[in-house]
């Protein structure tokens, strides 16, 4: 068996989900390739090169992968796909763009979001935001699988010394073009691969006041979130939003501060090694999640936890 | 500009999902159904489209039994035109799905196909690329505003870190994200219009889509239960337990 695995971005740096995707893997069994597929993207190469346990990296840098559009780099992934009983792509925005787009011009079905490895064809994952998990088997010849990177640990960046090899395939479709971005731009790390994690809820009040919550992140090297609430009233923008439509995060301190644990937020951060929540209502569904409940006014908690860290 | 919405009838959202006793499956005996979320933004989003004079006819399919007619009502009755109901399995599988919606889309000459960005049962975010790679058309995922210039459409995408605009041709694509609108009640006066509205049947034979290989469900189990900690009395007390019981602060 071989597995490639495509690697997320954004031309100058591997995103730390591409080492969870090893161990996913490494856990499925065979030789592990990884696609790099960018523009100017020789130090994202080298990245995917030094990660233990690597075979070889596919190395394809044309303008036409600048921003890894689905249409053209999907007919590259389906052109190197021969011989791969595997192939997987992270759960994000990016590989869930791009992997049934692949599955489809192979003619299979795919597995999306698999947090778990039974046997080479036989996964778990979550259904229904995660109040379920299903085991499921697939019978195709090719396995296209998006992961959740949160469910498996990072494989080690460093140790290995795979050859790169060059790949000078061009896909670009004529109908489709990149025209921005706006990335918001923080210090603090991501959210889904942060070790610590503070969030807000409704309970902020608006948007100023989650000032609060930065000073304790810029404290404890957290990443800050928010709940849907706090997002749809507007306090924060919503790629802060932590949950079943927002991102999963699985940190090893996840602190909820002024959120009252609705399913919807428990979903996205329920894996959360330790769960800390800070909220003045003693009744709030969030208390039932978390190790260490604080119940008080978080304008009075927040600055002190801050200022005992 | 003709605008064809695909959906989805699943579990309402507000039901709390239970693992049958055999953990066979997640159990769907007596549970409320509904038009699932994402799809009912995309109805919206066409119906707004034909209100403003941009589309000209919005077009709905579901694929499963009978019974997904009542969403294909519903989606009449925020507004769609007429509604077409593929005869198949419920809970078919996205590659199945998303041919059956190929052979749709050509019968139907659609220049833009709308779809909920992932249904909340089986969650799998797949179908409308799928269907986009099939038709070797361009997709935009996750798209929280739809722009319609001319023959292209400019899309804003909710990715990872913040915001994506693409420009595609039409036909196109494109998958709803929860901010891309706030879907209408629909009125009295519009549900009982919307019974008059025609809505066909076909089968996958008929549209000439072949089905795939699905994946094969062996079991379905509830997720870990995460116990309820403790109660700590101030702030004190709850930096000393993450210091030196949790050991997750230095």
């Amino acid at each position: 068996m071989s597995i490639l695995i495509i690697t997320e971005h954004d031309n100058q740096s591997l995103k730390p989900v591409t080492l969870n995707l090893v161990t996913a893997a490494q856990q499925i069994g065979g030789d592990i390739d990884l696609l790099v597929a960018g523009e100017n993207a020789q130090a994202v190469a080298d990245a995917a090169a030094a990660i233990a346990g690597v075979r070889k990296v596919i190395l394809a840098d044309n303008a036409a992968y600048a921003h890894q559009l689905a249409e053209n780099l999907s007919k590259l992934v389906v052109e190197l796909a021969e011989g791969y009983s595997h192939i997987l792509a992270p759960g994000t925005t990016t590989g869930k763009n791009v992997a049934p787009r692949v599955a489809a011009l192979l003619g299979v079905n795919q597995l999306s979001d698999i947090s778990g490895v039974e046997a080479p064809d036989t996964f778990k994952r979550p259904i229904y935001a995660g109040n379920a998990i299903a085991t499921v088997k697939s019978a195709d010849p090719v396995k296209v699988i998006t992961v959740r990177g949160t469910a498996f640990d990072a494989a080690e960046a460093t140790g290995g010394s795979a050859a790169i090899e060059a790949c000078g395939s061009v896909h670009q479709h004529a109908d489709v073009s990149f025209v921005g971005e706006e990335l918001a731009k923080s210090d603090r790390p991501e959210l889904t691969a942060a070790s610590v994690v503070i969030s807000g809820g409704r309970g902020m009040g608006n948007g100023d006041n989650f000032e609060l919550l930065n000073k304790v992140a810029d404290k404890l090297g957290a990443a800050v979130g928010a709940s849907r609430a706090a997002v749809d009233a507007g306090f924060v923008p919503n790629d802060m939003q932590v949950g079943q439509t927002g991102k999963m995060v699985a940190p090893e301190l996840y602190i909820a501060v002024g959120i009252s644990g609705a399913i919807q937020h428990l979903a996205g951060m329920k894996d959360s090694k330790v769960i800390v929540a800070i909220n003045k209502d003693e009744e709030a569904p969030i208390f039932q999640v978390a190790d260490y409940g604080l119940v008080g006014d978080l304008f009075e908690a927040v600055p002190e936890l801050e200022s005992r860290l | 500009m003709k605008v064809l919405v695909a959906v989805k009838r699943v579990i309402d959202y507000n039901v709390k999902v239970r693992v049958k006793s055999d953990r066979s499956d997640v159990d769907l005996a007596n549970v409320k159904m509904a038009l699932n979320p994402f799809c009912e933004i995309a109805v919206e989003e066409a119906v707004r489209l034909k209100e403003a004079g941009t589309a000209t006819e919005v077009v709905v399919v579901s694929i499963g039994s009978k019974s997904c007619q009542e969403q294909l009502r519903t989606a009449l009755a925020l507004g769609a035109d007429r509604a077409i109901q593929v005869e198949a399995a419920d809970q078919l599988d996205s590659l199945s799905v998303a041919r059956i919606l190929q052979k749709v889309a050509e019968e139907e000459s659609a220049d833009l196909i709308l779809l909920g960005k992932q249904a909340i049962d089986s969650d799998n975010n797949q179908t409308g690329q799928m269907l986009a790679a099939l038709m070797d058309r361009p997709q935009a995922t996750f798209a929280s505003e739809v722009v319609v210039e001319g023959e292209s459409l400019k899309v804003t995408r909710e990715i990872d870190g913040g915001l994506q605009t693409l420009s595609l041709k039409l036909p196109a694509v494109v998958t709803t994200d929860l901010r891309l609108n706030e879907p209408r009640y629909a009125s009295l006066p519009n549900i009982m219009k919307a019974k008059k509205k025609p809505l066909d049947v076909k089968t996958p034979d008929e549209l000439g889509a072949q089905l795939a290989a699905g994946v094969e469900l062996l079991g379905v189990e509830p997720p870990a239960e995460r116990q309820a900690g403790i109660k700590v009395s101030s702030v004190e007390e709850l930096v000393d337990k993450l210091r030196n019981e949790a050991k997750v602060v230095a």
